[in-house]
């Protein structure tokens, strides 16, 4: 029995016309397919395996795609500890990701070092590159994991994208 | 055939070099007087005590004693099933002694872990690189003179390393405290 409920847009109403604005429509593109980069460094990966696993199911945040190469991925996601001798890779393999790029740091070690304290761990991975969403846990549920990439839909949905522009001359 | 058999056989060989076998929980140790003659001992306990296996090789910083540092090699012999411990000392003006990387291949990167963490250097090492930090990393972390909190190194397009917040650190946990008071992590310096 087909539904009565009309959401959105009708276009028996509408017409075949839809009136938007162009960096509402660009972010909403942008916003529904978000393709991370999972830099899993530690234990954090196995919750990001579970969260793009069938149980919790990424895909249905447009995120499946999984890309093994920065030049193809929008989102990196750190997801664990950041020791100082993998610092320089982590910063170079988002500065190889194209604009526009986002970053998830994911648990307590990729937001602050978490436990350790030490000697080799980078003390949040905020000192070498810019973060928009941090996560709490350690691990992190995948749960979690997936508000911090609704929450990050949410930023990208009310970016200014056009008043930001470099005006090309 | 038992570790102390192993250790009298050890003993019977070089006599003054090794000490008297201990024991303690039912495992024996005995310590080789001289570093420089570790190899000689390890090879005899491979080829005549049928000791095929080495289990760890570990180093302990003494700090403010002299010899600073003690290496624990943890013998294993699959034949016989025993396990024995054998100790040497090393100073730290010399902080050298001879590689046992050709007796047991997987010495090998046992010895650079003690090279990287406490610059004990192994002669006649097939390859004695860092292993953990990388190469250019001017300290030795597992020296008790090592802060916990790092210290502060930069080696351009390599990596660098910065000093870490402790917050009034580092908080110490106690084992078998009377109560959680006792047991909880807090700050515990050597001084208070």
């Amino acid at each position: 029995m087909p539904t009565q409920t009309e959401i959105g847009y009708n276009s028996k109403i509408e017409g075949d016309v839809i009136v938007t604005r162009v960096d509402a429509a660009l972010n909403w593109f942008r916003q529904n397919s978000i393709w991370p980069m999972p830099m899993g460094l530690a234990c954090c990966a196995i919750e990001l395996m579970a969260a793009g696993a069938s149980r919790y199911d990424i895909s249905r945040f447009g995120s499946e795609v999984m890309r093994f190469s920065p030049r193809q991925s929008d989102v990196m996601i750190v997801a664990g500890t950041v020791t100082y001798k993998m610092a320089l890779a982590v910063r170079r393999v988002y500065e190889q990701m194209a604009e526009p790029k986002w970053v998830i740091a994911m648990g307590a070690c990729a937001s602050t070092g978490g436990m350790y304290r030490s000697y080799a761990v980078l003390q949040g991975v905020d000192n070498i590159i810019p973060v928009d969403v941090y996560v709490a846990g350690c691990p992190p549920r995948p749960e979690a994991l997936l508000d911090a990439l609704i929450k990050l839909q949410n930023k990208i949905g009310k970016e200014p994208l056009l008043a930001t522009q470099k005006s090309v001359a | 055939m038992t570790a102390l058999d192993l250790a009298q056989q050890i003993k019977a060989q070089f006599g003054e070099l090794i000490s008297v076998p201990a024991e303690f929980r039912g495992e024996i140790t005995v310590t080789v007087a001289d570093a420089e003659r570790i190899a000689e001992v390890c090879d005899f306990a491979r080829q005549s005590l049928g000791c095929d296996g080495l289990i760890d090789l570990s180093s302990v910083d003494n700090y403010g004693e002299d010899p600073r540092w003690t290496l624990v090699y943890e013998l294993y012999g699959y034949g016989h099933r025993c396990h024995l411990r054998l100790k040497t000392s090393v100073s730290e003006e010399k902080s050298e002694l001879p590689t046992i990387s050709g007796i047991w291949r997987t010495a090998d990167w046992h010895e650079r872990e003690i090279y990287d963490m406490m610059g004990v250097r192994f002669r006649g090492h097939s390859d004695l690189r860092r292993i953990l930090m990388w190469d250019g990393y001017p300290y030795f972390p597992l020296r008790k003179d090592f802060p916990l909190a790092g210290k502060p190194t930069d080696l351009p397009d390599v990596a660098f390393t910065k000093t870490a917040p402790l917050e009034g650190g580092p908080f110490v946990t106690v084992a078998g405290g009377k109560d959680t008071m006792a047991r909880e992590p807090r700050v515990r310096n050597p001084e208070n």
